[in-house]
């Protein structure tokens, strides 16, 4: 809501208080006022100007040579090139030293030989948007009224001295969409009166039930509907302040019955409607749903297919006006235009919304509709039209308002304690200090008690309950005058919870690592939605995706962080580790809400390690992602009860993928990306993990139990084996731990080879294998009892023979 | 020989002053300490001498060998202290080229501020309360006062998946189910951080997908005055000490009062670009709990007061790093996301 300074003092005593001030306040007290916008900010030296002689120019076909008085003791010659100056009129005119928006200063001139000692101003070269400017004007020069003054300033005659307050308006101060509503508001901050507009017209003899009936059919849409009749209009501009104003406003000025409608809407914030009485085709308006299909041509000459979710004027034939929203072509008020009818009523919110939403057509009334109308002012603003009209379109007032259904005029009574309003404040407020907001405010409230009964004015239908009433006390009054204390009472067992400690010892772990924090979108295309999912389900997919991209809710993190690493590397930076803790989305049977499944995962690609002047790199490899799992896993407690499957899975490296084994069940994946995937998804050689966070965080709840140290010595003994090349370390390592048992403290490989000396197929891994027995020192009988079962196990089972 | 003795021990102690190394040493102590050497053979001439002399000349003897084997000591230690040094000399590295970097990485800035923000309140007693991301109609928009067709839906143009689904659009949809769990039963006191989604498009300041934190604060007795002390803590924890708060009326449906909360400028109210001149920085929403709210999760609002706030990590971020563009969150350029890598 855009409102002028000089508007708003109309109705509202400012004290010439500066306009920044004024906005500080409103902002400070509940409307934010976004911006000001000063008119006419750098034009100085308009006057205006009489033209008193044209002539076409010698040297140039499309120039005019005028003579113009602006006030001054000679006429000044002026060259103008606009094709609408004329001889007689009144124009605005940029003298000699005057300057123009953009720092543009007029000097004296030759154009083609002759002098030009100023410029006749294009409304835009004022400063004024193309866009308001009214369509005669628009290609050329603006042309006053008679009754202004040559050498007059021509800025104050524009309103281009005037100031804008830009007021962001929150869904529920409607009551602020108006010129009144931000008078009452205004008068409230600064404790003094609303003058409202006086409304003096004289009604014709003849009554406006004689020429229009009003029915409606759909009585919870439109509860009531007041139509005026203004015959005998004459249709032209309509006053240059009323002009001006509007432009104020962000309304372009068309015509005097188009522009009262408007002014009416922005002074009473009630959308107004003029039909062409003669054109409507009848006489009556029927307010009805529309039908489904039916077809209706709008104002901007567009035909609407309707729906039974919208609600229609119609002539009691056909649509003349899409209720609330925009008017037909059928009964527009055009030039020759003649008798008038005047629509005020009160439209459903939701049914206004519908529509607009619709056909696309947000307008100023819609707007105000859908958000609730004051049903007190629904006759004021079609009275003040009719004065309007009456007096500025010389139309002639049908006696009486024709009215159809009613609305409750009531203003609402609500009650607040003063107990109450200091409990929730946390403050000690006095009644009287309370009484007086309440009267600064223009609302009625009588005391009983304790207890304020406050008469709420329909213009304010935000406020319902007592904590409203809070609320306005509270915010006319100060929030800087609160209090600040802090929340007393019980004190409360705060902190992390088991799984969110844990979620942040990951992130730690996987930091330490060397792997960086990366947030992807949730929200990805369908190809991606679905690659790298630990379990597949069908995908969720928005039912209006905003782009094809950014349409499904993922499965996995991988594909988004693959591209990230896509992204990285395509800027040259080839070594990088990242990893992403974030939810993905399964569907589940018989479940309204997805279930959504926190998962880690991570990539890594190029140099792991790396000392440049010691020659040292070390790559990345399959090894240093399950490390870096192992690692985690470790920390997690659960280093014994993870281990790790050769598997395979869709676009990733088929020997190089594992899958993750908590307590037998598959938890995740980890392995290097297909090297073809890679090429299509445009990323070096990387390696990744994804895993479900959930059952790793459930899998050991219990903290650290402390172990003795170790006070008898371990014995170590190392085998080196030779194996079929495709017996794996994991299933070997699994034999010894069985046959090994509870004497077998750790083993672990320490080396791996094929090649020479190694038979082809075969190839030769060696264990380290730690026996030790708690309770006391082991003897080398025991020891070898125990070793000899292993190698035999490891014979008998995989057929591994130790390497001579 | 008494003569003898002593030219030895000049010409004993000369070698051993002289003695480079180590082994010359040893030679040198073998040379004339050792069974076959010099001394011994001076001393095999003893049986030429008087009996009063004999001792005389042992006690002599004895003397020039305490001297030499004490010069030898002496030079030994010097020697081997010689040699460590000489050895250290060899080992001197560069110590200005560069170390062996443990390659670090670091959180996400986004999760640096969410984590902080937890960190702040968690002291002042909070729980962490988290929600799907997946809502429902119901508790994203119905439970907190926002009942189909309100105006105010339109604030946050949302995604919806089916009619009754659809992503959350802010955390709030927490609060509401964690006031469900405690069953009109106070004290709640949350913080409730996650992500959010909203139909926007990408650009420098606006995001489909961010972040947000919001508080709830239930019991008897929770006042307005509460918010204000509450938030006051919590912006001169996060901004720095010498900031100051100041509440602005506003509007969300589920709040009421509701209003808007400043954060004074690091400007100290000079005015500059990043506050718009105006010397406040606008940072969160807040409000006492919409009794209908309250008792729509299930608390008698006759008993029970509350109040809630939220705030945008992202934008917070944006103000704390200097960040101009919000898409560099989720962009995940290492150059990027490397910068916060520092502890604070
Ligand atoms: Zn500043």
């Amino acid at each position: 809501m855009f409102v002028s300074y000089k508007w708003l003092s109309e109705y509202v005593n400012l004290g010439g208080m500066p306009a920044k001030e004024l906005a500080e306040k409103i902002t400070r007290s509940g409307i934010e006022v976004e911006g000001i916008e000063v008119l006419g900010e750098g034009v100085k030296g308009v006057v205006i100007g009489h033209v008193l002689e044209k002539e076409k120019h010698p040297n140039a076909d499309k120039l005019n040579v005028c003579q113009v008085d602006i006030g001054e003791e000679e006429p000044v010659q002026i060259i103008c090139g606009a094709p609408n100056v004329d001889k007689d009129q009144k124009v605005a005119v940029a003298k000699v030293g005057a300057v123009l928006p953009g720092n543009f200063k007029i000097k004296k001139a030759k154009l083609r030989g002759e002098a030009s000692n100023g410029m006749i101003c294009s409304l835009q070269e004022l400063g004024i948007e193309s866009k308001l400017v009214a369509k005669e004007y628009a290609e050329g020069i603006f042309v006053f009224p008679n009754d202004v003054t040559p050498g007059e300033d021509a800025l104050a005659q524009l309103n281009l001295d005037d100031e804008v307050l830009e007021l962001g308006l929150t869904p529920n101060r409607s009551d602020a969409l108006s010129m009144l509503g931000v008078a009452y508001e205004v008068a409230a901050i600064l404790d003094t009166d609303v003058k409202l507009p006086n409304i003096e017209f004289e009604e014709a003899g003849e009554r406006a039930e004689d020429w229009i009936k009003v029915s409606i059919e759909a009585k919870e849409d439109n509860p009531i509907y007041i139509a005026r009749v203004v015959k005998n209009v004459k249709i032209g501009p309509s006053p240059l302040w009323m002009q001006t104003r509007l432009m104020a406003e962000g309304i372009r000025p068309h015509n005097n019955v188009v522009d009262i409608t408007n002014y009416v809407l922005l002074e009473y914030g009630q959308p107004l409607h003029a039909f062409d009485y003669d054109r409507l085709g009848t006489k009556e308006i029927v307010v009805r749903r529309a039908q489904d299909g039916e077809t209706f041509v709008t104002l901007d000459d567009t035909e609407r297919t309707l729906s039974s979710e919208h609600l229609l004027i119609t002539n009691g034939k056909e649509g003349v006006a899409l209720a609330g929203v925009m008017g037909g072509a059928n009964s527009e008020v055009v030039e020759d235009t003649t008798n008038v009818l005047i629509e005020s009523a009160y439209f459903d919110g939701q049914r206004v919304r519908q529509a607009s939403k619709d056909h696309g057509l947000r307008s100023e009334a819609s707007a105000r509709f859908e958000k609730g109308v004051d049903p007190n002012r629904l006759q004021a603003a079609a009275d003040r039209a009719a004065e309007l009209m009456a007096k500025y379109a010389g139309g002639e007032v049908l006696a009486g308002s024709v009215i159809a259904g009613d609305i409750d005029l009531e203003p609402k009574v609500v009650t607040l304690t003063l107990e109450k309003l200091n409990r929730v404040l946390g403050m000690e407020l006095q009644k009287e200090e309370v009484e007086d907001i309440f009267r600064r405010l223009q609302f009625g409230v009588k005391t009983d008690n304790d207890q304020f009964i406050v008469t709420v004015p329909t213009r304010r239908g935000d406020i319902t309950i007592p904590e409203d009433l809070v609320e306005e006390v509270a915010r006319l009054y100060g929030y800087d005058n609160l209090p600040t204390t802090v929340p007393e009472g019980a004190t409360y067992p705060g902190g992390l919870t088991d799984y969110q400690k844990k979620r942040r010892a990951v992130r730690r772990f996987l930091e330490g690592a060397g792997l960086n924090q990366a947030i992807t979108y949730t929200l990805t295309s369908e190809k991606k939605a679905k690659e790298y999912a630990l379990e597949t389900r069908e995908l969720i997919k928005l039912a209006m995706p905003m782009s094809e991209e950014r349409a499904y809710l993922r499965l996995s993190i991988l594909p988004q962080l693959l591209e990230a690493i896509s992204y990285n590397n395509a800027r040259q930076i080839d070594s990088l580790g990242l990893y992403e803790v974030g939810s993905v989305f399964l569907k589940e049977a018989g479940e309204q809400l997805p279930r959504e499944e926190e998962h880690l995962a991570g990539a890594l690609t190029g140099v792991w390690e790396e000392n440049q002047w010691q020659g040292e790199k070390k790559a990345v490899d399959f090894f240093v992602a399950k490390g870096i799992l192992e690692g985690l896993f470790a920390k997690l407690g659960l280093a014994e009860r993870i281990s790790f499957e050769r598997a395979q899975a869709d676009g990733m490296h088929p020997g190089r993928t594992a899958a993750v084994v908590l307590d037998g069940e598959r938890i995740g994946l980890v392995g290097q990306v297909h090297p073809q995937k890679a090429k299509e998804l445009d990323v070096k050689e990387t390696y990744v993990f994804e895993v479900k966070l959930g059952p790793v965080f459930a899998a050991k709840t219990e903290g650290v139990t402390y172990e003795p140290i170790p006070r008898f010595p371990s014995i170590t003994r190392d085998i080196a084996l030779v194996v079929n090349a495709d017996v794996q370390a994991g299933a070997l390592q699994q034999i010894i731990r069985e046959a090994g048992g509870s004497l077998l403290k750790e083993v672990h490989v320490f080396d791996v080879y094929e090649g020479e000396h190694v038979e082809a197929g075969k190839k030769s891994i060696a264990f380290s294998l730690k026996y030790f027995d708690p309770n006391k020192t082991l003897t080398d009988e025991e020891v070898v009892k125990v070793h000899d079962h292993v190698l035999e196990a490891l014979r008998d089972q995989a057929g591994a023979e130790l390497r001579s | 020989m008494e003569q003898q003795l002593k030219e030895l021990q000049t010409e004993a102690l000369a070698k051993v002053e002289s003695a480079e190394d180590l082994k010359q040493l040893n030679d040198i102590r073998v040379a004339y300490l050792g069974k076959k050497g010099p001394i011994t053979e001076v001393l095999k001439g003893m049986g030429k001498l008087s009996p009063e002399e004999r001792p005389k000349m042992g006690a002599l003897a004895n003397e020039v060998r305490a001297a030499v084997s004490s010069a030898i000591e002496t030079k030994q230690a010097e020697l081997e202290q010689k040699a460590i040094e000489e050895q250290l000399a060899k080992e001197t590295v560069d110590v200005t080229l560069p170390g062996r970097q443990v390659e670090m990485g670091n959180a996400h800035p986004l999760t640096k501020v969410i984590e902080e923000i937890e960190d702040l309140f968690i002291a002042m007693g909070y729980s962490i309360a988290e929600g799907p991301e997946v809502e429902t109609d119901y508790y994203n928009f119905e439970a907190l006062n926002l009942p189909k067709g309100h105006p105010a839906r339109d604030m946050q143009d949302s995604f919806y998946i089916t009619e009754e689904l659809l992503l959350r659009t802010h955390t709030s949809p927490v609060q509401a189910r964690t006031m469900e769990k405690y069953k009109g039963q106070g004290p709640v006191k949350i913080i409730c951080p996650g992500k959010v989604y909203r139909r926007d498009n990408d650009d420098a300041t606006h995001s489909h997908q961010f972040t947000q934190i919001e508080g709830l604060v239930v019991d008897e007795n929770i006042s307005m005055s509460d918010l204000k002390g509450t938030l006051e803590v919590f912006a001169k924890k996060l901004f720095g000490e010498d900031r100051e708060i100041r509440l602005r009326p506003s509007f969300f449906p589920f709040t009421e009062p509701s209003v808007e909360v400043d954060v004074s400028c690091m400007c100290k109210g000079e005015g500059c670009r990043i506050c718009k001149h105006t010397g406040w920085i606008e940072v969160l929403g807040a409000g006492m709990v919409h009794p209908n709210v309250l008792e729509m999760a299930g608390f008698d609002s006759k008993k029970y007061t509350g109040f809630a706030f939220g705030m945008g990590p992202d934008r917070i971020a944006m103000l704390k790093y200097g960040i101009d563009d919000i898409r560099h969150f989720y962009t995940d350029d290492v150059r990027f996301l490397r910068q916060f890598a520092e502890h604070e």
